[in-house]
This record gives structure tokens, C-alpha cells and sequence, in this order.
């Protein structure tokens, strides 16, 4: 009988990633729906202690696959470690983040189980009546939604994007045993050779593939105001955008005009600071996912295409908004 | 009765060929109007996807496909960028087709292969500045001399010449016979004596290479005649009866852009409180318009299924040259009009496109050449 | 060397608009294209047959409408077509999909496989891991860069978040491939022209039945299925606040909070 909801944890140079524990963190409403238990399971090599933190932050159990195959990601090991797990552990529920490593992952080991996998969630619920995982996903390049069953094969599994589900706060008080679980694996079960494996630092960004964008029109009064635009940009890993009139006025570069002449933006957050609204602007960035904007004026056009629109100084609320963000983020990372 | 849909192939062509403008030239196009000049790039791109030797087959290095699929390579092209699509109608369907009809295998072989491939740009130099509609007011000579013939004379208005590798140029070699003392050459850039001059400033196609090419005692050795001594008027008369299918083509792509744009601009656009597009007189006027381009495209379209099927083309071509280029022009002026004070501006592409409807009321045969033709069918 | 590339036949996605009074999806006039992943995995295919010699072979399972994804693959440079359809296929999730995909490969002699990461309409890049592990070989996604040994054996270099691994993997394998792998060349017009003189091979069901298990395609063998599609909500006015400053920016974290911006 399939129980449980399985978490596979990330991890990366041993450190876990932050999906992970969103993943966890979700899983535990999940469970209390089903009146089940949340297993976080680690794959890697020396991973215990790591693994062993996530208690606190809401498993049920931890498990662990130890084996020097397993420092670096490469499928087949995984893949033959996970599909072992499964057919021990006879999941319910088997979660995987939606990264790289995830989706190329679940995708093998689904496949292998014979069972179905949903990617990219974005929402997951029990359904009152039959129990099952109901698995909502953007499809069509994110124009429509859907929400996907899988009634009889098991574990039900999903791959889950990064950033949606909140991870539940640390709970330093909730310990316990990392159980080992014994798979074997060795060097001949790569069927890949690492020849290298290098880190990469971020590279410069295109405004159009920015998910946020924080951006500044004639409101902003001077090219000194794109400093402090900057700043808020930084806090919410985005990037500076413009309207026509600044790039006209010298005060930033054109590659960041946003409009009918410019560049056209789908970003997941747009912030306009000072900016109109007129029809030349709008044209290039009406299909921003949110859009909150900063105007003086209260009849501004912009507001007829802000989820939040803000009558206010921009000079004054920027800064307040980049010093609320940086004690956010300071708390986060603590 | 034959029906209106394109074949298949055709059809694919024209996805390429809308693609292609979109990609590649969209970006770059009013920076090449505003420096008047033709990158190399571009034609490295056009010659990759074989774009230079559209109806011509592929035993000589073409694309096997056909007048219309060229038409359609016109439209979509000049639907963004009217020089492309004149770079590409004088070395398609001008210069091309005067060695294709009258060439041996030889010079087929030696001249029209590099042309058709690309590798090299044509160029077609019949006007000079006493000859234009009268094209027998020719002046340039062409003397005999042994196994050469010595070319001394200049050319005005020769399109594409700043580009070119090979010049079809028509010279006389017996004066006294007037348009029947002239023949064809072709004549390479490099040769001694051949000395193209600087673009031509103009009101459109600005990005496109047009100069005067002055001939200095330019030794073009004898094989290189085309035809018969004095069939050149004919060669030159032919070329421009099936290149006005190309420019009726333009028209139509340069109509049709305008229009496209226009329609955006106006759903957007708002006055007294809605989108101009709701305004009547926006809808009437648009609906003119595309009335007009729709028609102009189906007379090019027949022209070039005439000129496919060796028919009787040239009456076709130039009433569809006579109607296509009219109507372009008509459609640019009312576009730039729904444009209000953004038509007038040249970050918007309306502007352009009416500048560069001009031209194809006046060149390969004037409207008024044009009627003549026409008339001249119609037993009056 | 002898490649295979799997190929989609989408709506263009980007073209896709909502109709803000029904809320449903504007389908018509939205052009037919192949996935921009899978074209650039025809163009590394090309490019390694300009290098290495050998044949590109391109399959597409879909309804006779994507025979022309194929027929602009083959004015690519492609030297063979293959489109898998049947009524049978239809309505197959990835499972089923790569089932059937792979039932169709198995006909096929082939050194690499390549396909996109994933497909612009369903976005889920588990199609092409799937069809590896029901052929059987080793698999390498999310390739930026695909080269050759000098053994004959395929090194990729496979992109992560915030590093690459170079891999080394012997052939038969599959690859997925990113859009930024190649820029794809555009179609010549002798290539579309001559893509039309020749045969687009179709395979039925009735020809790779005996490759595959009938209850695990189609939408009877698929393990997922949609319960519910809906849209989402079209952009208009929300709300405007006029406060203090202090209470705007509270209101905007609170926001961007609530939304998961941060």
C-alpha cells in the first residue's frame, strides 16, 4: 500500500538547496491532509550531517543514499538509487524541484517505475474526495493553467518550481535520526564520464529575459535617479529598465528602453517609477505578470494597468522600499 | 480557370521568406535607410539561403522554383525593406534573365552560375542621363576593335552598381541603325576603365545601391556579346518585361507592410477615449486600402503564373507593374495619414515606406511607359 | 555517424493571446512552428554531419498537419522524414508519448539521438529523458554544447543553474537539447523545393506494434491526465492607494510576499 510523501532534497558541493525545504514545507500540509508522514531524502556522498538539519525544518524522517557515485549529479546513479528507494519504500507522494538537476531526474526514474510525473508545479492540494495529488502547472508558455491527476499508477510524482512553495520557518527544537539506506552503487554504474565540472558566475543579463524589472521615467528627474533604482533592482535580483524619455534625456543606456520602440518585457515583476503610462511605453510591457507603480499624479495611465498602483513620490518611496527589502532579505538568509 | 491557392511549396517558401525579413532585416532596416548603404552581411545571408537564383534551376546552381515563388520572395521582403527588395529584383530578374535567354552554355556557365548562386551581384545598365523612358536616345559606343570591343560612354541611375560584380551593359555598335545598332555585354567591375561612382542621394530606397557607372576605353573582349551584334534593344526590352513583375511585387510587399503597421498602430492608439481603430473612418479607409493591395497582389500573381507557363506575360506585367505601384503609393500616404503626427516621424517605419513607394512609379518603365504598353494591345 | 532528431510540431506560443471577454485562448491564426529547442537540435545535427559525414534522420509523432514541421526540416539539410501518427497515439502524456516515440526510434539505426529540452506547449522536458530510459541508453539534458571524441564517443557540455559538467558518454545516446545549443539556419528555397519531391515515411501503429505495449500508449496508457484547465486572470486596473509613504512600501512588501516575488 503506497503511503508517504517523499521529498528528494537537493544538494549541491553538499550544501542543500533552498527547494528542498520549500518542498518539505509544503509537504507537511500535504500530509496532514492525507494523515501522512513527510520523508526528506538526501542522495550524495558525506551527506548525513547536512541531511540531518532537515528536521527542523519539518520532516517527518530523513533518509540518506551515501556513496562517493553519488558527489556529482549524474542521472543513472540517482536514477537506480531512486528507483530502489521507491521499490522499498512503496511512496505515495514522491516531490522533486524543478531545477536542472530535478527534471532531468524524475523524468528517468518515472520512466523506469512506470508511473506519471507532472512538471513545473506551481500548486499542489489534496483532493477532498478521492485523495488524490492534485498537481496544478502552467502550460502553452504560461498562458493557461492546469491540473493534472494521476489515479493509478504509484508514487504519484511531481517535479515542483523553485521559489513557489514556502519553506516552513527553522525549528531548531526538532531533531533526529538521518537513516541510511543501502543501495548498491559503484563507478560501473556511470554511464557517463565527469571529464569537468565548472562553476559559473552570473553573467550580464537582457532586460527582456530579467524576471524583475525596476523602471524609471521622467519622474525620476535625473540620471542619478537610475542610482537608486539600481539599488532596488539589486535587492529584488532584477535589473533597470527605462521608458523613451530618460534614454532621449542621456540618463541611461537604450538597450534598457522598454515600449513601442524599444524592447518589449513579460517580467514576473514590474515596478514603473515616474512613468506616465502613455500607450508607447504600455505597449511594451502590459503583459508584466504584476505590475505596481509609483506615480505623482493620481489620474496617471499607468494605474489603468497596475495590479497596485502607488500616488506618491517616487524619490521618497524607492529608497524606503530598497531599505524594507534589504532587512527582508538580511532575515531570510538567517 | 486555375485556382488562387499557392502550392505547398510555395507556401513554405513564403514562411521562409517572412522569417528571413523579420530576423534579419526588420532589425537593421532603418539604420540602412538612415546610412544609405547595403551591408555585406546581408547579402552573405541572402546568398545562404539561396535567395539569388529563385526561378532558376537548380542544373545551374538555382532553386528550382518558380516567377511566383520570386514574387513572393519580393513581397515579404519589401513588405519590411523596400532596397532588399529592389537589390534583389535587378539581379534576379533584370540582369539574370538577359544571359539566361541569350547566353551560350559557355557563358551560361562562366557568367550566370556565380550570379545564380549569389557568389556574385548583377547589375543591369541600359539609362543614361539623355536616355531614360526613350531609351534610344543610348549613347554609350561600343567599337570593334580585333577580338574586343571598346566601351566608352556613362550610365546614370544603374541599381545595385556599388554592389555588383557583373554589369549587363547596353552599348551601340552601330549608330547609325539607332535602337537596332545596340547590344548587349557583360561587362566585370574589375575590367580597366570601369569607374562606378558614389550612391546617389534619393528620396527612397536609400539603402540601396544606386550610382553612375562611367566606361573609359573599356576593352570587353568579344565573347562576351551577348547575342547578336544589334539585338540589344530587344535583350534589353524582354529583361524589363518580366522585371516589372518583380516591382509590381515590391509594391505590393511595401503596400502591404504599411498596412500591417498601420493596423497595430490603430488598435493601440487611443483618441476621445477609445482606440482610433474603432472610428469609422479608420475601418473605411483601411478596408480601401486592402481592397487595393489584394488586387494589385492577384494581378502580380497572374503575371508571374503567365511568365511561368511562357505565356503572353508582358501585357500582364505591366498592368500589374501600372496598378501595383499607384496603389502603393496611395496606401503608403493614407497609412502615414492614420499615423497622424507619428507617421511624419522616422522612428516609426510608415514614413520609409511612403518615400520608397515612389520609385516604382518611375523606374523599369514609367506609369505613363506602362500605358503606352497597354494601348499599344488594345488596337485603339 | 548516424543521428535521429525527435521533433514537435507547436503553436507558437508567444503568439498566443487570451480573449479578455471569454477568457479562453485565441488558437486560430496562431502559426504552426517546430519547437525552437528542437531546432536547435537540428541544427547540431547538421553541423556534426558537416563535421563527422553520416545522415540526419528527423521523426515527429503528431497528426498529418506536422508534416510540414518535417518538410521545413528537410529543406534544413535533413536527408530523411519519418512521422509517427495514428488515432491510436493521440491524446498520450509524456509516458505514452515517449512509448510510442521510442517504438518508432527502435525501427531506426542510429549513433545519437537528440531532442529538445522541452516542447513550448506543454513545457514539461520529460519526453526526451523517457524515451532514453525505455530504449535503454545513457542520457544527457540540458546540452549547451555537443561535440565528438576522437574515439567516436559524444562530449556535451551540460548546463546547471550556476555550473556545467563536460560529459564524456559513449554512443548509442540520447541528448536534449537547449535552444542556445545552435543558432538554426534558415531554410533554403532549393531545400524546400527538393523537401517536397521527396517521401515523408509515416508510420502507423500497425507498423511498430510489435515494438510496443498497447495498454501503455494513447490515452488510456497514459498515467497522468488533466482534470481541469483554466486561464489566468487578464491585466487590468487593481488597486491604487494614495498613503503615506511607509504605509505604501509596507503594502507593497506585503504584496510582492503574497506573490512569492520574494
Amino acid at each position: 500500500m503506497s503511503k508517504d510523501i517523499y521529498v528528494i532534497a537537493e544538494q549541491r558541493d553538499g550544501v542543500l538547496a533552498k527547494v528542498g525545504k520549500e518542498l518539505i514545507g509544503e509537504a507537511t500540509k500535504l500530509a496532514a491532509d492525507l494523515g501522512e508522514k513527510v520523508v526528506a531524502v538526501v542522495l550524495g556522498s558525506e551527506i548525513k550531517d547536512e541531511a540531518a538539519k532537515l528536521y527542523a525544518y519539518g520532516a517527518d524522517e530523513v533518509v540518506v543514499i551515501d556513496n562517493p557515485v553519488l558527489k556529482s549529479y549524474t542521472t543513472e546513479p540517482y536514477a537506480k538509487a531512486l528507483t530502489e528507494l521507491i521499490a522499498k519504500c512503496e511512496p505515495n507522494i514522491v516531490l522533486f524541484g524543478a531545477t536542472s538537476i530535478g527534471r532531468d531526474l524524475a523524468p528517468r526514474v518515472a520512466g523506469r517505475v512506470h508511473t506519471g510525473l507532472t512538471a513545473d508545479c506551481t500548486g499542489l492540494a489534496i483532493d477532498e474526495e478521492t485523495k488524490l495529488l492534485l498537481m496544478t502547472r502552467p502550460a502553452f508558455g504560461g498562458n493557461i493553467m492546469a491540473t493534472i491527476v494521476c489515479k493509478e499508477y504509484r508514487p504519484q510524482m511531481a517535479t515542483v518550481r523553485p521559489g513557489v512553495m514556502k519553506a516552513l520557518e527553522k525549528d531548531a527544537s526538532k531533531t533526529g535520526e538521518v537513516k541510511v539506506l543501502d543501495v548498491a552503487l559503484s563507478a560501473a554504474d556511470m554511464n557517463v564520464e565527469i571529464l569537468d565540472e565548472v562553476k559559473e558566475t552570473k553573467k550580464s543579463v537582457d532586460i527582456t529575459e530579467a524576471k524583475v524589472l525596476v523602471s524609471g521615467g521622467r519622474g525620476i528627474g535625473s540620471a542619478k535617479g537610475f542610482d537608486m533604482l539600481r539599488e532596488c533592482a539589486a535587492e529584488l535580483g532584477g535589473e533597470v529598465a527605462s521608458s523613451r524619455s530618460c534614454v532621449d534625456a542621456g540618463w541611461i543606456e537604450s538597450d534598457r528602453q522598454v515600449g513601442q520602440t524599444g524592447k518589449t518585457v513579460r517580467p514576473e515583476l514590474y515596478i514603473a517609477c515616474g512613468i506616465s503610462g502613455a500607450i508607447q511605453h504600455v505597449a511594451g510591457m502590459e503583459n508584466s505578470e504584476f505590475v505596481v507603480s509609483i506615480n505623482k499624479n493620481d489620474t496617471a495611465a499607468i494605474f489603468s494597468v497596475s495590479d497596485l498602483g502607488v500616488v506618491g513620490d517616487v524619490n521618497v518611496i524607492i529608497p524606503k522600499l530598497t531599505e524594507a527589502l534589504k532587512k527582508y532579505n538580511a532575515e531570510k538568509n538567517n | 480557370m486555375v485556382g488562387f491557392e499557392l502550392t505547398k511549396t510555395q507556401q513554405l517558401c513564403r514562411e521562409l521568406f517572412h522569417n528571413f525579413a523579420e530576423n534579419e532585416i526588420r532589425p537593421i532596416a532603418r539604420d540602412m535607410d538612415e546610412k544609405e548603404e547595403y551591408p555585406r552581411e546581408l547579402l552573405d545571408k541572402l546568398q545562404k539561403a539561396h535567395m539569388f537564383g529563385i526561378p532558376y534551376p537548380q542544373e545551374l546552381g538555382g532553386a528550382g522554383a518558380d516567377v511566383l515563388t520570386y514574387t513572393l520572395a519580393m513581397e515579404e521582403l519589401s513588405k519590411v525593406d523596400a532596397s532588399t527588395g529592389i537589390t534583389l529584383s535587378v539581379h534576379t530578374s533584370l540582369c539574370c534573365p538577359c544571359i539566361y535567354e541569350n547566353g551560350t552554355d559557355e557563358q551560361k556557365e562562366r557568367f550566370l552560375r556565380p550570379l545564380i548562386s549569389g557568389e556574385k551581384i548583377g547589375a543591369f545598365s541600359l539609362t543614361e542621363p539623355n536616355a531614360g523612358t526613350d531609351a534610344s536616345g543610348v549613347q554609350t559606343t561600343a567599337d570593334k576593335d580585333g577580338d574586343y570591343y571598346i566601351l566608352n560612354g556613362s550610365k546614370m541611375f544603374t541599381t545595385n552598381a556599388g554592389i555588383a560584380d557583373t554589369f549587363v551593359v547596353f552599348a551601340l555598335t552601330d549608330k547609325s541603325k539607332g535602337p537596332k545598332g545596340m547590344s548587349a555585354f557583360i561587362v566585370d567591375r574589375t575590367m580597366e576603365g570601369v569607374s562606378v561612382g558614389t550612391n546617389i542621394p534619393r528620396m527612397g530606397i536609400r539603402a540601396a545601391s544606386n550610382c553612375e557607372v562611367a566606361f573609359t576605353n573599356v576593352k570587353v573582349p568579344a565573347d562576351r556579346l551577348l547575342g547578336k551584334e544589334g539585338g540589344g534593344y530587344k535583350i534589353a526590352m524582354t529583361a524589363l518585361g518580366g522585371g516589372r513583375i518583380g516591382i509590381g511585387a515590391q509594391a505590393v510587399g511595401i503596400a502591404q507592410g504599411a498596412i500591417n503597421e498601420a493596423i497595430k498602430y490603430v488598435k493601440e492608439r487611443k483618441q476621445f477615449g477609445k482606440n482610433i481603430s474603432k472610428f469609422q473612418n479608420t475601418q473605411f479607409k483601411l478596408a480601401e486600402m486592402q481592397t487595393k493591395v489584394d488586387a494589385a497582389r492577384l494581378m502580380v500573381w497572374r503575371a508571374a503564373v503567365e511568365k511561368d507557363k511562357h505565356g503572353n506575360y508582358a501585357p500582364l506585367a505591366a498592368m500589374c507593374k501600372l496598378f501595383a505601384s499607384e496603389t502603393a503609393n496611395e496606401v503608403t500616404r493614407g497609412c502615414v495619414q492614420l499615423f497622424g503626427g507619428y507617421g511624419y516621424s522616422r522612428e516609426y517605419p510608415v514614413e520609409r515606406a511612403m518615400r520608397d513607394a515612389k520609385i516604382t512609379e518611375i523606374y523599369e518603365g514609367t506609369s505613363e511607359a506602362m500605358k503606352m504598353i497597354i494601348s499599344g494591345t488594345m488596337k485603339l | 555517424m548516424k543521428i535521429v532528431v525527435c521533433i514537435k510540431q507547436v503553436p507558437d506560443t508567444t503568439e498566443v493571446k487570451l480573449d479578455p471577454k471569454t477568457n479562453t485562448l485565441i488558437r486560430d491564426g496562431v502559426p504552426s512552428i517546430i519547437n525552437p529547442d528542437d531546432k536547435a537540435g537540428i541544427e547540431a545535427a547538421l553541423t556534426l554531419k558537416e563535421q563527422l559525414g553520416g545522415t540526419v534522420t528527423v521523426v515527429c509523432m503528431g497528426p498529418p498537419q506536422a508534416d510540414v514541421a518535417l518538410r521545413e526540416a528537410l529543406a534544413m539539410g535533413c536527408d530523411d522524414a519519418i512521422l509517427m501518427s495514428d488515432r491510436a497515439f493521440g491524446g498520450s502524456d509524456t509516458y505514452a508519448t515517449a512509448h510510442v516515440i521510442a517504438a518508432g526510434l527502435k525501427t531506426l539505426d542510429y549513433d545519437l539521438i537528440i531532442t529538445g529540452r522541452q516542447a513550448i506547449d506543454g513545457d514539461t522536458a520529460q519526453v526526451g529523458p523517457q524515451i532514453a530510459e525505455q530504449l535503454g541508453i545513457p542520457q544527457v539534458s540540458y546540452a549547451a554544447e555537443i561535440k565528438t571524441a576522437e574515439d567516436g564517443a559524444v562530449v556535451v557540455k551540460r548546463q546547471f543553474e550556476d555550473r556545467y559538467q563536460l560529459l564524456k558518454v559513449k554512443t548509442p545516446c540520447l541528448v536534449t537539447a537547449l535552444s542556445e545549443l545552435a543558432q538554426p539556419r534558415y531554410m533554403t528555397v532549393s531545400g524546400i523545393v527538393n523537401a517536397y519531391n521527396k517521401e515523408v515515411k509515416v508510420l502507423t501503429f500497425e507498423d511498430v506494434k510489435n515494438n510496443l505495449n498497447p495498454d501503455f500508449i494513447g490515452l488510456k496508457g497514459s498515467p497522468t491526465n488533466v482534470k481541469q484547465s483554466f486561464t489566468k486572470q487578464v491585466k487590468g486596473a487593481g488597486t491604487v492607494i494614495n498613503v503615506s509613504a511607509d504605509e505604501a512600501v509596507k503594502t507593497i512588501m506585503d504584496k510582492l510576499i503574497e506573490k512569492h516575488i520574494i
